[in-house]
């Protein structure tokens, strides 16, 4: 077997005992939380008697281990369930809303990904110079600013100042590519605002340090260009480090980004993960958790895989 | 002068002018309140209904949780929808009156044991057939299963027995509640063919609008309803209600203009909001209000002098000025306003005071350890700030008031009604009996005061029978006497709805009743540009 394969092999298979690790976890966290979905859903109006029909309704009066057990068989037919809180079908709520965060997350990681390592190039080749600090200023402030502050700030001026764009990232299925695209606007000026920053950095970090390399003075004494050198000698042998920050940032792209979901009105996977917690209702919290999981699994088994392609050394062990 | 006039005329017929402000700069001018009150009407009317077009509300309180079956609707959003595709027997309308839907009469016996509803010929259903007096009897039987998670469970419990004779439902009371039609008008209560029976979330009704499409906490897609029977509704071609929770995203989406309608809008940010011409706020004086609530039979707060002492150490004109930006009015320690009928208004308004506090709390022989208060920035908005601000003005009077903040994630079901004493809210009723039952009666399920008072359930119920309004207003003035001055409630302040509309919606009224025009502000606004 070619060594890459058996890597990939063994890190599926990893891959997946980790998620069923995983899943007792979150099963175990959302039972440790106060209160159950019974108490969640009546809130201010609940009674002894409403509690308990909905308890048995919900069948919430069975042992944890019974329930975990159930859902456990479910899913390993395919059968996510339904939700408890309205008893939506979980696969067909979380299809449409999946869709549409790895849209957000799509859309922002084309722009973020390509511009970030440009800069973090750019700030290479003229570290300690003004570019650089220039745009480490700029990348630094934008990382800085939470979340829904930077969310405000784009709300003010590209709705109110400058009436661009819509303050309500509201994508309805029917609409064409270019209305979804400027429908979340707002949502993806600030994802890459809050992402850019860690990829530069990393970027500009992986490159400098390869030049340090002798590999490097050889190629400015042949005569080639600063970014020439960057460009052909320093940046393909940065690539595992870069490779490993963005595919960080792309799965805070698909996972993380709740905050923004909630300002914008976004309908993606982030808010109905929350509202499902706040409600206890856990096959929803499972079926998302899991999802939330193995894009973070996926994605840094990627990075791994990238990181050994890019380096011959790693592709043909001794 | 009557420029001026026929310019404030002007600006009310464009729904740029509230009737307060309408009738308050008119009065200044010479002209005499009543005349001012009819000349709005007039302007206001002159408005007649144009129809088309979309109206979007951006709504406060949904979740993705949230479901089109109404029994369950327990916040903004939910409430909202369920007005838009349904309707009730009947409704309470902005005046506190009853008002027909489904029904086109009601009536009652003299002793108000048995009510009989003449259900109304012709109403349709979005997904065909007409409303039978079987499915209002078979809807209200789903709210009062015990197995039922309705919301009107405790609401329609007093209902004995359901009987239909043709388009007549009758009604049997297991006791005299002069105030049923009140009850029935609960948002829960919309009817559904065979009661919702076979399918609650199917969102199919009578209302003027109907579904066309449904994301749980995202939105929701309404198209008129050609077969509507009342005229005077359903205005627009399309409604649509969408969610969001973002104070600052939903105050900028009015101003952009991307919807016509907001509910909640924070205090704060009210003169900032007034500043756009394109953009209306409006207010209206409910039931709602924000407490404090000590349970009776918890140490300290069973002995009455220390509730006493802690009732005088509010400053209640401050919480009103600082906690609802002035949205508001006085609260007076019992659960009732002017916003109900046959409210006295003769009761005097506690004041803070200091002095009498302090006494009260040296008579009660409390032993000086902290008294604690539970708040949590979700028990109502402003809640902490409230009770950091009721906290100073105690500990001025000498009261060791402490304040433990709780997070929101659990408070109802860990903190509310488990502790002696912590920050909570109720949204009102339709009528003091109501309000009353719900939440003072000895027996009450919500009483989370622990109050139990024998006197007070003997009025109670004696009120509830007595259908002469000025013996009835007098047994309500006695109970509103006992709750303020030896039940378990600190009542600071009532909240006024403050919501905000585009210049451009036209048909919008004040109504008391609930959020957004008691959730009917899609039903009854129209575009006029």
């Amino acid at each position: 077997m070619h060594p890459v394969l058996k890597l990939v092999v063994q890190r599926v298979a990893l891959g997946l005992l980790l998620l069923l690790v995983i899943s007792v976890v979150i099963f175990l966290g959302v039972e440790a939380l106060p209160g159950d979905t019974a108490q969640a859903i009546l809130g201010q109006s609940a009674t002894p008697q409403a509690l308990a029909n909905l308890r048995a309704e919900m069948g919430l009066d069975q042992p944890a281990l019974t329930r975990y057990l159930h859902w456990l068989g479910g899913i390993l037919t395919g059968d996510l369930g339904a939700a408890l809180t309205n008893k939506a079908d979980i696969a067909k709520s979380i299809s449409s809303k999946l869709g549409n965060t790895l849209f957000l997350a799509g859309s922002a990681a084309v722009i973020a990904v390509p511009l970030a390592i440009l800069l973090g190039i750019l700030a290479a080749r003229y570290a300690g110079r003004w570019p650089d600090k220039v745009i480490s200023a700029v990348t630094l402030t934008t990382i800085s600013l939470p979340e829904f502050v930077a969310a405000y700030f784009v709300i003010f001026f590209l709705t109110q100042v400058f009436p661009i764009f819509q303050p309500v990232s509201l994508v309805l299925p029917g609409m064409g590519f270019w209305e979804k695209l400027h429908a979340i606007a707002l949502p993806v000026i600030v994802l890459v605002m809050v992402v850019l920053a860690h990829m530069m950095r990393m970027t500009r970090a992986a490159i400098l340090n390869v030049m340090q390399s002798a590999y490097i003075e050889t190629a400015e004494l042949k005569g080639l260009s600063p970014m020439q050198v960057v460009w052909r000698h320093a940046f393909p042998n940065a690539i595992a480090p870069v490779v490993a920050v963005v595919m960080l940032n792309l799965a805070y792209l698909v996972v993380g980004v709740v905050v923004v979901e909630v300002v914008f009105s976004y309908n993606a996977l982030g808010k109905y993960l929350v509202d499902h917690v706040t409600k206890r209702d856990l096959p929803v919290v499972q079926a998302v958790g899991l999802i939330f999981a193995a894009v973070y699994i996926f994605l840094n088994m990627a990075a791994d895989i990238i990181g050994i392609l890019s380096n011959p050394r790693l592709r043909h062990p001794k | 002068m009557s420029e001026q006039l026929d310019l404030m005329i002007a600006r009310v017929r464009k729904g740029r002018m509230t009737r307060r402000e309408f009738v308050g700069r008119t009065t200044a001018m010479g002209l005499s309140a009543g005349l001012a009150g009819a000349l709005f009407s007039k302007a206001a009317l002159a408005d007649e209904p144009i129809k088309g077009g979309v109206i979007r509300a951006g709504v406060a309180g949904g979740e993705s949780t949230n479901s089109l079956d109404p029994a369950l609707a327990a916040s903004d959003v939910p409430y909202m929808i369920n007005r838009t595709w349904g309707e009730t027997l009947v409704d309470v309308d902005a005046n506190g009156a009853v008002e027909m839907r489904v029904a086109e009469e009601v009536s009652s016996n003299a002793d108000a044991t048995e009510w009989k509803f003449k259900i109304r010929a012709g109403v349709e259903y979005h997904g065909g057939g007409t409303v039978t007096a079987d499915d209002v009897v078979a809807t209200l039987k789903r709210h009062t299963d015990e197995k039922s998670q309705s919301g009107a469970l405790g609401i329609v419990q007093g209902i004995s027995e359901m009987s239909v004779e043709g388009d007549m439902v009758t009604l049997k009371l297991a006791s005299a509640n002069a105030d049923l039609p009140f009850l029935i008008a609960d948002y829960h209560l919309n009817i559904q063919p065979g009661g919702g029976v076979d399918a609650p979330a199917a969102g199919n009704g009578t209302g003027a609008y109907k579904v066309v499409a449904s994301e749980p906490g995202v939105i929701t897609t309404f198209e008129r309803f050609a077969n509507y029977w009342d005229s005077s509704r359903g205005h627009a071609e399309t409604v649509e209600v969408l969610t969001i929770n973002d104070d600052t995203a939903r105050s900028a989406a009015i101003q952009a203009g991307q919807v016509h309608v907001i509910n909640r809008v924070d205090p704060k940010i009210v003169e900032a909001l007034k500043g756009d011409a394109g953009v209306v706020i409006e207010r209206a004086a409910g039931p709602g209000h924000y407490v404090f609530i000590m349970h009776v039979d918890k140490a300290p707060f069973d002995n009455n002098d220390l509730r006493m002492a802690l009732k005088l150490a509010v400053n209640r004109q401050e919480m009103v000025d600082k906690v609802l930006g002035g949205y508001g009015s006085r609260g007076n320690d019992f659960p009732i306003n002017a916003a109900y009928p046959m409210f006295d208004d003769s009761i005097e308004q506690r004041e803070y005071d200091a002095a009498a506090a302090a006494e009260y709390y040296a008579k009660s022989g409390h032993d000086g350890s902290p008294i604690i208060l539970k708040a949590a920035p979700g028990a109502f908005p402003g809640a902490v700030d409230a009770a950091n601000l009721f906290a100073s003005s105690a500990n001025a009077a000498g009261i060791p008031l402490q304040i433990q903040v709780e997070p929101d994630d659990g408070y109802w079901s860990n903190v509310w009604n488990v502790e002696p004493f912590c920050a909570s809210y109720w949204g009102g009723r339709p009528v003091q009996d109501q309000m009353y039952t719900t939440a003072y009666l000895s027996t009450a399920e919500w009483n989370d005061t622990k109050f139990k008072n024998a006197k007070f359930d003997e009025l109670l119920l004696a009120a509830r029978g007595e259908l002469d309004a000025a013996k009835r207003k007098g047994l309500y003035s006695e109970m509103a006497h006992i709750v303020r001055d030896e039940g378990g409630l600190i009542l600071p302040m009532f909240n006024d709805w403050v919501e905000s509309r585009r210049a451009e919606i036209g048909g919008w009224i004040a109504d008391p009743q609930g959020t957004l025009m008691n959730g009917t502000a899609l039903n009854k606004c129209w575009l006029t540009a």
